[in-house]
């Protein structure tokens, strides 16, 4: 019986031979994919036993980590003014992942990056744990809290940005919500995510107006068919008299007229007057003059129809679309298929306040490692040059006749000069809905010119008419440009 | 000790008994585990833990009286086996106590504590362990005994069936007052010993009556006959208890020890053409096995958006890497509820101790099992070997289906670990066997019986020229 005996220990061997290879496969050969998998809940774990690096305004932190006893993660994440400050910061959650800058530079705020090697590797020698690095952002605190009050419990958004760089200064959105409320993963922070959910929140608090929001742009997008009047060439001086009947009907329709707001003086009305008042006729015209392919290309270049702008968080596509001749008309005065963010109507008025150069909106400035070496440093950058500088200067005089004898005039701020353009826009069906109150704006002083504001308002009450945009959305934007100035002084 | 003869387990006249070796070896049985408890202690409260003055004195002493016991009823059993499995229990208690530790899998719902449990089953255990050794003074006592094991076997197998399942197996039986009991564990030793008789008396049968065809040897019906109603049954436990480890175990053990007794290979090419066609058979309707093949061969899949328990012991073994998180340091708590603990003690092993640690203990299993069937060579008696390889051969398989299962090498199966993996059946069960292992071990090591002296001897002269 000897034989088949040794045959079996040979078996049997073979049996234990066969585990050892497995063991090997699977820890050594396939270990640090499965150290690193998604689902291994180790590397969630791993990443909240220690505080998270911190987001970073004006020298102040608006983030910071607390200790909870209970469950696998030692760290979770909490926000100052947490609401004022979402639209900014994002969410980190234990149970519900992140967004925003929290989710973008999570490798720097975990202390995982590339770029914090060197740190590590110290921080590995010296027995240290491993930290985070912080992410130093552009924005204004002051601006954004102007911001974020003026706007209230009203539904709506702020973008503002410093034309000379592009830094951008504040970014509101409200209704908001506090990330702090489901930055764990109890129950209580899974019934506060959920009640923020759009399906349970028709206010939506999550959506982030100010970039991921478009909006018909209104009357405030005149100053983009302004723009591409003048760098047309289809009219070069502001305060001629331009080719505009009353009433003017729209291109390949059976005499349907544009209307103006009311009764006011737009026939054959210069750009600045037309401007001043809001005329749809004239910017109407000019739009179907100009036509669609060179509308279309004058609005690309302020920064519409690129789905790629990213602060780094990426703002939602503006459009100006290929579109018929009435409908190219109609989206002259703003109030068509095309469609702008917050932040986009930021831009153009900020290319027009930088003497038309178009600066890329960033709100990162640098990271920093946590011994506090500069690890990345933004440095502003051109985007575009959507106007030539004169023609910058030409509209920039129109927008300041709007807000020093215009629609504009809530928006004056005593010893500064300020431009603006305000903006209604219909929409709904048949023009039911409550309109949106728009207000573009810039601030200059003898120094520069260190803010360019964009304010939209949804569905504020009856008001209907320019008036809207300068009573509801003007003063907001008045608010934070003086913030922005308060620092300047 | 003066012999000058290698360590071989095969009986020369004169061979050493080899007891100093496996004292100085269970040293190290109870130093290791020792280690390991206060190593788990620093690491998860950062001092030396309140129980290790009780648990090293009750490994020790455990250690120490089955050391004077073998000394004593089995001078001549083979060295290696009772330190592996010291070792094996001792460590098995300090991964439980270390698991205890987490909150989340201690809770009153999964048992509470389980290690203080654990450690009175392995007294039980040792316990049985020195009755085997004391009164049973030779294995082949058991020989009389059959067609009762037949009996107690199919008993012990089918007694499940009457109880309600649990963790998705019907392998459980419950006594009031005493608590659950697995009696495949015992059925497993207890058809051993009924194969081992049957298969001595009925050998030659098997073996020589045969018809060769196509290079195999048939065998005839009537002989055919066992092994048929041995893979019916199998198949039957696998259905009705959806055990599958368990039908596995004794279809192999069967089929190796048939193997053995006949010496023809063709009962092995039975075997598996059997076991694959009731495999495929089951499988196909049998929704539970359907689910133990796809979790093996998607490891990583998501369970209705959750990570499954295979998945769990898969990111174990990858996160212990090569060295391990160390002990005390590891998550395998997430594989959740009583599965760490039982089935899938060598994920905390691999993932604490790392691959290093878990090929050790792997190689302390393989240890054991060649040291099993060396005994088996090495016994004079048909059927001490026949029994021993039987033993051997269903520990190997054992060890082979759950860690197969666990590491993803095979499907899973409900089944423990040999003395790692919490669970009285299992302890108790395996320290008879490994008791049973050293009895035949110690009859075949030990010295013939020195020749009477031959009263011719003297009378013979040389006569010289």
């Amino acid at each position: 019986m000897n034989k088949p005996l040794r045959r079996v220990a040979i078996f049997c061997g073979l049996l234990v031979l066969s585990l050892l290879i497995r063991v090997n496969w699977v820890q050594f050969v396939q270990a640090d994919e499965l150290k690193n998998d998604t689902n291994n809940r180790r590397v969630a774990i791993e990443r909240y036993s220690q505080p998270r690096g911190n987001i970073i305004v004006d020298g102040k932190a608006i983030t910071d980590s607390t200790t909870n006893d209970s469950g696998d993660f030692k760290y979770k994440r909490i926000y100052k003014d947490g609401a004022m400050w979402a639209p900014v910061t994002g969410y980190a959650s234990q149970a519900f992942g992140s967004n925003q800058l929290e989710k973008l530079n999570d490798s720097i705020l975990s202390g995982t990056d590339d770029k914090l090697f060197f740190s590590r590797t110290v921080d590995m020698f010296t027995g240290e744990k491993q930290k985070g690095g912080d992410v130093v952002t552009t924005l204004n605190p002051k601006a954004q809290k102007a911001a974020f009050e003026g706007l209230g419990k009203s539904k709506g958004a702020v973008a503002a940005i410093n034309p000379e760089t592009g830094a951008i200064l504040a970014l509101a959105s409200t209704p908001s919500y506090d990330p702090s409320t489901f930055a764990g993963m109890s129950d209580k922070d899974a019934k506060a995510y959920n009640a923020l959910q759009k399906k349970n929140n028709p206010d939506d608090p999550m959506l982030n107006r100010a970039l991921r929001q478009t909006y018909p742009p209104g009357s405030t997008f005149k100053v983009v068919t302004a723009a591409a009047a003048l760098e047309n060439g289809l009219y070069t001086d502001i305060n001629a008299k331009t080719d505009s009947p009353l009433p003017w009907y729209l291109p390949d329709t059976a005499h349907q007229p544009l209307n103006n707001e009311g009764n006011i003086p737009c026939e054959n009305a210069s750009l600045k007057e037309a401007l001043r008042w809001s005329c749809n006729t004239v910017f109407g015209k000019i739009s179907a003059d100009l036509g669609n392919k060179k509308m279309k290309a004058e609005a690309e270049k302020f920064g519409f129809n690129d789905s790629k702008i990213d602060t780094p968080v990426r703002a939602a596509e503006s459009v100006y679309p290929t579109d018929n001749r009435p409908q190219n008309a109609m989206a002259g005065i703003g109030q068509a298929s095309n469609r702008a963010t917050p932040l986009q109507m930021a831009m153009v008025t900020s290319a027009i306040a930088n003497g038309g150069k178009l600066m890329k909106p960033y709100m990162v400035d640098k990271l920093v490692a946590p011994n506090l070496n500069v690890v990345q440093q933004h440095t502003p950058e051109a985007m575009s040059q959507p106007l030539k500088p004169e023609n910058a200067q030409k509209l920039q005089e129109m927008m300041e006749g709007v807000v020093k004898n215009g629609t504009g005039t809530n928006g004056q701020i005593d010893g500064v000069t300020v431009g603006g353009k305000t903006g209604t826009a219909q929409h709904g069906e048949n023009n039911k809905d409550n309109p949106y109150a728009w207000f573009i704006s810039y601030a200059k002083t003898s120094k520069g010119t260190p803010v360019a504001v964009a304010v939209v308002i949804e569905g504020s009450d009856t008001l209907r008419g320019d008036i809207a945009g300068g009573r509801l959305a003007a003063p907001i934007a008045k608010k934070v440009m003086e913030a922005v100035l308060d620092g300047k002084k | 000790m003066s012999s000058t003869t290698t360590t071989t387990t095969v009986g020369t006249i004169g061979a050493p008994s080899r007891r100093n070796t496996e004292l100085a070896m269970l040293v190290f049985a109870v130093l290791i585990p020792v280690f390991a408890y206060i190593n788990v202690g620093l690491a998860k409260e950062g001092s030396v833990p309140a129980g290790i003055l009780g648990y090293s004195l009750g490994l020790g002493l455990l250690a120490g009286v089955t050391h004077l016991v073998v000394r004593k009823w089995a001078p001549y059993a083979d060295p290696l086996m009772l330190p592996i499995a010291t070792l094996l229990n001792g460590l098995g208690l300090v991964f439980i106590w270390r698991l205890d530790q987490e909150p989340q899998i201690t809770t009153k719902q999964l048992g509470g504590a389980l290690a203080p449990g654990q450690m009175m089953w392995s007294t039980i255990g040792v316990a049985l362990f020195l009755g085997v050794l004391i009164f049973l003074k030779d294995h082949r006592v058991l020989q009389r005994y059959t067609y009762i094991s037949m009996v107690v076997a199919l008993v012990l197998l089918i007694a499940p069936i009457f109880f309600p399942a649990k963790f998705g197996a019907r392998i459980w039986i419950t006594i009031p007052g005493v608590g659950s009991l697995q009696p495949g564990e015992f059925a497993k030793i207890v058809i051993a010993i009924f194969f081992a008789g049957y298969l001595m008396v009925k050998r030659d049968a098997l073996a020589l009556a045969s018809r060769r065809f196509m290079g195999l040897y048939l065998p005839r019906g009537r002989d055919l006959g066992p092994i048929l109603v041995i893979w019916a049954l199998s198949l039957m436990i696998l259905v009705f208890e959806t055990d599958l480890g368990t039908s596995l175990l004794f279809f192999g053990l069967f089929v190796v020890m048939l193997y053995v007794a006949t010496e023809r290979t063709s009962w092995i090419v039975f075997g598996l053409l059997l076991s694959a066609g009731g495999a495929v058979a089951v499988a196909t309707f049998e929704s539970h096995v359907q689910t133990r093949v796809h979790n093996w061969l998607n490891p990583l899949e998501l369970l209705n958006g959750g990570v499954t328990e295979t998945a769990q012991a898969m990111y174990s073994f990858g996160s212990g890497g090569i060295l391990g998180s160390g002990l005390g340091q590891g998550y395998s708590r997430l594989i959740g509820g009583i599965a760490p603990k039982s089935d899938y003690i060598l994920a905390t092993v691999g993932e604490e101790a790392g691959l290093a640690g878990l090929m050790a203990i792997l190689l302390l299993y393989g240890l054991l099992i060649e040291r099993g069937i060396r005994t088996a060579l090495a016994a004079r008696d048909p059927f001490g070997k026949l029994l021993a390889v039987g033993l051997s051969g269903a520990f190997a398989l054992q060890v082979f289906v759950v860690a197969g299962g666990v590491t993803g090498l095979i499907p899973l199966t409900g089944m423990t670990m040999p003395f790692l993996a919490q669970g009285g059946s299992s302890v108790i069960a395996n320290w008879a066997l490994v008791a049973l292992l050293l009895r035949i071990s110690d009859t075949a090591r030990r010295p013939a019986p020195a020749p009477a002296p031959s009263t011719d001897a003297e009378m013979t002269q040389v006569v010289r020229p």
